[in-house]
C-alpha cells in the first residue's frame, strides 16, 4: 500500500471493488428517473455517497483533490442554473418539453431526463459540501 | 410575467455563486441588475392589475385545482411593489457597505435567494408553495442573521432559527390539517370549498395554528422574543430588509391573506388582531424606551408598528385598512431608512451605543438629516407619510367606537416621539464626542440610497392622493372582497 492513510486493507479493496458499481447505479437511477422510481435526487445522493465512501476508506486528502470545495460549489451552482434554465425553456413550449411520442421510451419524456442530471448534479454536490463542511468543522476544533 | 418575479432572483443568486471567484465585483453588478429589473416589473405590474383586476398564471398549464398557480392581485401587486422598491434601494446601499466583511459574495447570493422567497410567498396561489418558500426566505435570513459570524450573531441566529422552525411547523400542521379537511391546498379552492362546509372546531384550530406561526413570523407580542436579537446583530442592510419587508411579507400579508381570503374573518378574530396590535404597540414602545443600543431600539420599535398594523387589520373596516397598508407601506421605507442610518453612524464612527455619541450632525450631516425625516416620520409628525397612515388608523377606530384602543394608539404615537427624540438628542444633537473628531460622511452610493427612502418617506402621505389612490385600493378590495376571492379566481381563469 502506497497510502498508509484511512482504513485497513480489507476495507479499501471491498471499496476499490464496489466504488464503481456504486457510481453506474447512481447513474442508472439518474437516467431512467423519469419511468421507473428514483430520479436525479436519489441518483445525486447515491452518486455522493460513492465519494463518501471513498473518502471514509482512503482518508479525505486523495478525495479532496479530485474534488476540492471550490469545484464543488461551481458544479452545484452551475447544475442548479441548467435546471432552472431547462425550467424555463419548458415555459416557453410546454409540448417539446414533457411530450414524447412513445410512452416508456427512454427519450420519450422531452427534457425532463436532462432536468433530472442537472437536478443529480446539484444535489450531490451540494450534499458532498455539506459532509465536506462537516469534516471541516471537526477538524478545526481539533487543531484548537 | 409573474414568473420573472421569482425566476430573476433565482437566476442571479446562482449566477453569482458561479462567477463569484473569476470577476471581482460581478456580484454587485449582477445582484444589483437583477434588483433593478425587479422594480421596474413590480411598477409595471401595478399597470397590469389595473387593467385585468386579476391575473392567474398556471404553471404547465394545469388548471388551478390541480396545477399550481401564482396570482397576482391588487394585494400581491401592492407588496411586490413595497418589497422590490426596498430592496432595490438597499442593495444600492450595501454596494459600499458590505465591503467591511469577508465573502461579500455569499450576502448577495442568500440576499437573491430571500427576495425570490419573499416574491414567491406574495405571488404563491396555493398553500404549499406558500411554505416552500417561506422556508426559502426563513431559511436565508437565518443564515444571514449569522453573517459577521460573532458569537452574538450566532447566538441571535440559532434563537431565530428555533423560533421560526416552530413557527414552520405550526403553519405546516394547519396546512396539513386544511387538506386533510378540504382535500385541495390550492387557496382559492379551499376559500370556496370552506363555504360549503361547516365550521367546525377544526377550522377554529387551524386559524389558532396560522396565528401562533405567522404571528411568530411577524414577531407580534407574545411571539417577539427573538426579532430584537436577530435585528440588532445582522449586518444593516439586512436589518433593513427584516425590519422593513421580511417580517410584513411573511408575516402580515400571509396573516391577511389566510385569515381575510381563505378561512374568512370573524368577529371573534378581528378582536382578537385588535387585542394582540394593541399589545404589541404598547410592549414594543416600552421596551424602545429603555434601550442604549441604536438597532436593538429600532427592533423594538418595529414590533410596536407591526402592532399599528395588525391593529388596523383588526378593526376591519375599509377606512382601517387602507390605514393598515398605507402604514405597512409607511414602515417599511423609514424603518429601512433608520436602520440604514444606524449602519451608516457605525460605518462611521464604530459604535451604535447611544451613550458613546453625540454631535454627529456636524460631522455627518446627510446621515443626521435623513435620519431626522425618518424620525419625525415614524413619529407621526405632520405632513411626513407616518402622520397620515397613523391619523386615518385613529380615525377609523374611533368611527368602530374603540375609543379606548384609539387612546392607547394615540399615546403610544407620543412614545415613539419620545424615544427617536432621545435617539435624535444623543446621537446627532449635543456635545462632540472627542473621539470622533475625525469621523468622515460616508460613501456616496449609501447617501444616495438614504436621501431615496428620505424623500419617499416625505412624500408617501401622497399615496392617499387621486393617481395613487387606486393602486392603495384595489389592494384594501383584496382584503374587503373576503371569500368570494376563490370565486374570483376561478372567474380570471375561465
Amino acid at each position: 500500500m502506497s497510502n498508509e492513510k484511512g482504513m485497513s486493507l480489507i476495507v479499501k479493496t471491498v471499496t476499490r471493488l464496489t466504488f464503481g458499481l456504486i457510481i453506474i447505479y447512481g447513474i442508472y437511477i439518474v437516467l431512467r428517473g423519469h419511468i421507473s422510481p428514483g430520479g436525479g435526487f436519489a441518483g445525486g445522493v447515491i452518486i455522493t455517497l460513492s465519494f463518501i465512501l471513498l473518502m471514509l476508506a482512503f482518508g479525505k486528502d486523495n478525495v479532496l483533490k479530485k474534488l476540492n470545495q471550490s469545484r464543488c460549489l461551481t458544479f452545484s451552482s452551475l447544475g442548479a442554473l441548467i435546471f432552472l434554465f431547462i425550467a424555463t425553456a419548458g415555459f416557453i413550449n410546454k409540448q417539446k418539453a414533457v411530450g414524447g411520442k412513445e410512452h416508456f421510451a427512454i427519450f420519450g419524456a422531452g427534457l425532463i431526463p436532462l432536468c433530472d442530471i442537472a437536478v443529480s448534479v446539484m444535489v450531490g454536490t451540494g450534499l458532498f459540501l455539506m459532509f465536506f463542511a462537516l469534516v471541516l468543522l471537526v477538524e478545526e476544533k481539533e487543531g484548537k | 410575467m409573474l414568473l420573472f418575479f421569482i425566476t430573476i432572483p433565482l437566476c442571479a443568486a446562482f449566477l453569482i455563486s458561479l462567477f463569484n471567484r473569476k470577476i471581482k465585483n460581478l456580484s454587485d453588478f449582477i445582484a444589483n441588475l437583477a434588483t433593478f429589473i425587479l422594480f421596474l416589473f413590480s411598477l409595471s405590474s401595478i399597470k397590469l392589475i389595473s387593467l385585468y383586476k386579476i391575473i392567474v398564471y398556471r404553471l404547465g398549464g394545469w388548471m388551478p385545482p390541480m396545477g399550481i398557480c401564482l396570482v397576482g392581485d391588487g394585494l400581491a401587486s401592492f407588496m411586490l411593489v413595497t418589497v422590490n422598491l426596498i430592496s432595490f434601494l438597499v442593495m444600492i446601499y450595501s454596494i459600499s457597505y458590505m465591503d467591511r466583511y469577508t465573502d461579500k459574495w455569499k450576502f448577495h447570493a442568500l440576499f437573491m435567494l430571500m427576495l425570490a422567497g419573499m416574491n414567491g410567498v406574495i405571488l404563491s396561489g396555493d398553500l404549499f408553495s406558500l411554505y416552500l418558500f417561506l422556508e426559502m426566505a426563513s431559511i436565508s435570513a437565518y443564515v444571514l442573521v449569522a453573517f459577521g459570524t460573532e458569537p452574538e450573531d450566532l447566538e441571535a441566529s440559532f434563537k431565530y432559527a428555533i423560533m421560526g422552525s416552530i413557527a414552520s411547523i405550526f403553519i405546516l400542521l394547519g396546512i396539513g390539517l386544511l387538506y386533510s379537511y378540504t382535500s385541495t391546498l390550492n387557496m382559492a379552492d379551499i376559500s370556496s370549498g370552506l363555504l360549503n362546509k361547516p365550521k367546525g372546531l377544526l377550522v377554529g384550530f387551524v386559524a389558532v395554528l396560522f396565528l401562533a406561526g405567522f404571528g411568530l413570523k411577524s414577531a407580534l407580542v407574545p411571539f417577539h422574543t427573538w426579532l430584537p436579537d436577530a435585528h440588532s446583530s445582522a449586518p444593516s442592510p439586512v436589518s433593513a430588509i427584516l425590519s422593513g419587508i421580511f417580517i410584513k411579507t411573511l408575516g402580515i400579508y400571509a396573516l391577511a391573506r389566510i385569515f381575510f381570503n381563505i378561512l374568512g374573518i370573524s368577529d371573534k378574530i378581528l378582536f382578537l388582531f385588535m387585542v394582540l396590535g394593541v399589545l404589541s404597540m404598547v410592549v414594543g414602545a416600552l421596551l424602545a424606551m429603555a434601550q442604549n443600543d441604536i438597532k436593538r431600539m429600532l427592533a423594538y420599535s418595529s414590533i410596536s408598528q407591526i402592532g399599528y398594523i395588525v391593529f388596523a387589520l383588526g378593526i376591519g373596516t375599509p377606512l382601517a385598512l387602507l390605514g393598515g397598508l398605507l402604514h405597512l407601506f409607511n414602515h417599511a421605507v423609514f424603518k429601512s431608512l433608520l436602520f440604514l442610518n444606524a449602519g451608516a453612524i457605525e460605518y462611521s464612527t464604530g459604535s451604535r451605543k447611544l451613550s458613546d455619541l453625540g454631535g454627529l450632525n456636524s460631522k455627518l450631516p446627510i446621515t443626521g438629516g435623513t435620519s431626522f425625516i425618518g424620525s419625525m416620520s415614524i413619529a407621526g409628525i405632520p405632513p411626513l407619510g407616518g402622520f397620515w397612515s397613523k391619523l386615518i388608523i385613529i380615525i377609523a377606530a374611533v368611527q368602530t367606537g374603540h375609543i379606548g384602543f384609539a387612546f392607547v394608539a394615540v399615546l403610544v404615537s407620543i412614545i415613539t416621539l419620545v424615544y427617536y427624540l432621545k435617539f435624535q438628542s444623543f446621537v446627532f444633537f449635543g456635545k462632540l464626542n472627542q473621539a470622533y473628531i475625525k469621523v468622515r460622511e460616508v460613501p456616496l452610493v449609501m447617501k444616495l440610497a438614504m436621501v431615496f427612502l428620505a424623500g419617499i418617506s416625505i412624500f408617501s402621505g401622497l399615496l392617499l392622493t387621486p393617481p395613487f389612490k387606486d393602486f392603495l385600493q384595489s389592494a384594501t378590495g383584496i382584503l374587503l372582497s373576503g371569500t368570494a376571492y376563490g370565486q374570483a379566481i376561478f372567474g380570471a381563469i375561465k
